[in-house]
């Protein structure tokens, strides 16, 4: 017997009565919120009925360039979200955000996947290596978004401070260290406080998922533990780096503020 | 060609989508100029001291710093040397003297410190006392941000002052104290020092330049002396 209950169609489908309450709600407060609620209940369903039909096949498979190309897709459609976010653009920033995700993600991912978890039967194990990716991705997207968001909203904000310091003679590091601080220090909130509360608030997904599927609760806390400093140190470093090379990329070698790359666009 | 000339400008021109805000403008500021840029608004007197200052880029033309064009790493060296001051004084977090006190923290002018009692001198030539260091930079009017933005600039003992309107949004008095300041560092060296004086105000203009130049749609129209 299987060490958690399986779960049918059926059962998922008495789930689905709770949305239902949403739906109520709308309707009774007249929020209008019906299509949207019933938008998202639907790719909530197909969204992650695909994610089981592709990871079903990609632990079939087992092939390390297919765990690489799933990663990469992962890495890319994460990196495009974060720049997207940001209510400000400029030319250049999905680049940045991706480089930053990228490097971030993977180079911290495969310190835990080999020196963390050191005996892994293969190095690209798609069943570690994807959902870690995959919450290191969802998080540090967070913050580099915030970060990102934060960083042009301080700059096009205090753009007289940062070319009155420049007038003086400041360095684009030293004129925009106060927004850079800003960004990197908004960008590291959420991570910092989930830690927080971790477990005395929150029971991590992750870690009531494996208790659920019968993993000793001390077990699950260790794999919870490293998802944690994994996730903020990848978000540290990710935020880090989407704002230093932003700066680079707004500001020229004279340390001349180009502010008009910077655009403002109607999406949230 | 003249040893004593600081700033050159060599055929200076800016477009910005299809539009030419400035359009081929040259001109020398030699040590000891005192030269006021007057023009109506959209002539392109604030670009091209913006220009000047490297705080906006050219398409064309040709910024000469003693002779030499001004190079990449030097920018802010440079800088240092020719500051400019925006029309209205940026508020910053603190009080007066640590606003003072910023540029000391700057790459450019280490080694330097800050002279608290040169500071007090000068404050009292504006009937300000020692107790001005400590208010808040952000309460402070805007006659009285441009003048800790001047001393915060002129305590560096800068070669060229690029003013951009600097007293155009204040009252009477805090005018004239903004002009007393800056006569009070060009006189200290007026045979090394220069400054190019952005005016609204043709009064104002005679009495703080020795020369003008006229700006009209990005082009100079006309130089003259004043009497």
């Amino acid at each position: 017997m299987s060490p958690y209950i399986e779960l049918t169609n059926l059962q998922v489908c008495l789930a689905a009565i709770l949305i239902v309450i949403n739906g109520v709600v709308s309707i009774v407060l007249r929020l209008r919120l019906e299509k949207t609620l019933a938008i998202a209940s639907v790719r909530t369903v197909v969204q992650l009925s695909l994610v089981g039909v592709v990871l079903s096949w990609v632990f079939r498979v087992d092939r390390w360039y297919v765990v690489l190309a799933i990663a990469a897709v992962m890495t890319l459609i994460a990196g495009f979200s974060a720049a997207d976010r940001s209510k400000r653009k400029f030319p250049g920033i999905r680049l940045i955000a991706i480089t930053s995700v990228w490097s971030c993600a993977w180079i911290l991912t495969g310190y835990v996947l080999l020196f963390v978890f050191q005996d892994l039967p293969k190095w690209y194990e798609p069943q570690y290596a994807i959902p870690l990716l995959g919450m290191v991705l969802g998080n540090t997207l967070n913050g580099i978004s915030v970060g990102l968001s934060t960083l042009t909203e301080t700059l096009v904000r205090s753009r007289g401070q940062v070319e009155t310091l420049i007038a003086l003679g400041a360095t684009r590091w030293e004129a925009a260290g106060e927004p850079i601080r800003e960004a990197v220090r908004t960008g590291m909130i959420p991570i910092v406080n989930s830690m927080m509360v971790v477990g005395v608030v929150s029971l991590p997904g992750m870690m009531t998922g494996q208790v659920i599927s019968g993993m000793d609760p001390a077990q699950a806390v260790r794999y919870q533990i490293v998802i944690m400093f994994l996730i903020a140190g990848a978000t540290a470093l990710g935020t880090v780096s989407v704002v230093l090379l932003s700066v680079r990329r707004l500001f020229d070698v004279n340390h001349r503020f180009k502010f008009e790359l910077i655009r403002t666009t109607g999406s949230s | 060609m003249n040893p004593d000339v600081l700033l050159q400008a060599v055929n200076l021109s800016r477009r910005i989508a299809g539009k030419t805000l400035l359009d081929d403008v040259t001109l020398d500021l030699t040590a000891g100029a005192r030269l006021g840029l007057v023009g109506p608004t959209g002539s392109g007197k604030s670009l091209l001291l913006r220009i000047l200052a490297l705080l906006e880029p050219v398409d064309s033309g040709d910024l000469l710093w003693q002779q030499t064009s001004v190079a990449n790493d030097q920018a802010t060296i440079y800088r240092s040397q020719v500051i400019y001051v925006h029309q209205r004084a940026a508020a910053f977090e603190g009080t007066v003297e640590t606003v003072l006190r910023q540029p000391f923290q700057l790459k450019a002018h280490r080694g330097r410190h800050f002279d608290r009692d040169w500071i007090v001198d000068q404050l009292a030539t504006v009937a300000r006392d020692a107790a001005f260091l400590d208010q808040h930079h952000e309460q402070l009017s805007g006659g009285e941000a441009q003048i800790v933005a001047l001393l915060r600039a002129i305590q560096l003992s800068p070669r060229v002052l690029l003013l951009d309107e600097p007293t155009s949004a204040l009252d009477r008095q805090s005018a004239r104290h903004v002009e007393s300041i800056v006569m009070r560092w060009y006189g200290d060296a007026p045979d090394r020092r220069a400054y190019i004086w952005v005016s609204h105000d043709p009064s104002q203009a005679d009495r703080v330049c020795d020369s003008l130049i006229t700006m009209h749609s990005g082009q100079i129209q006309r130089r003259q002396t004043t009497e």
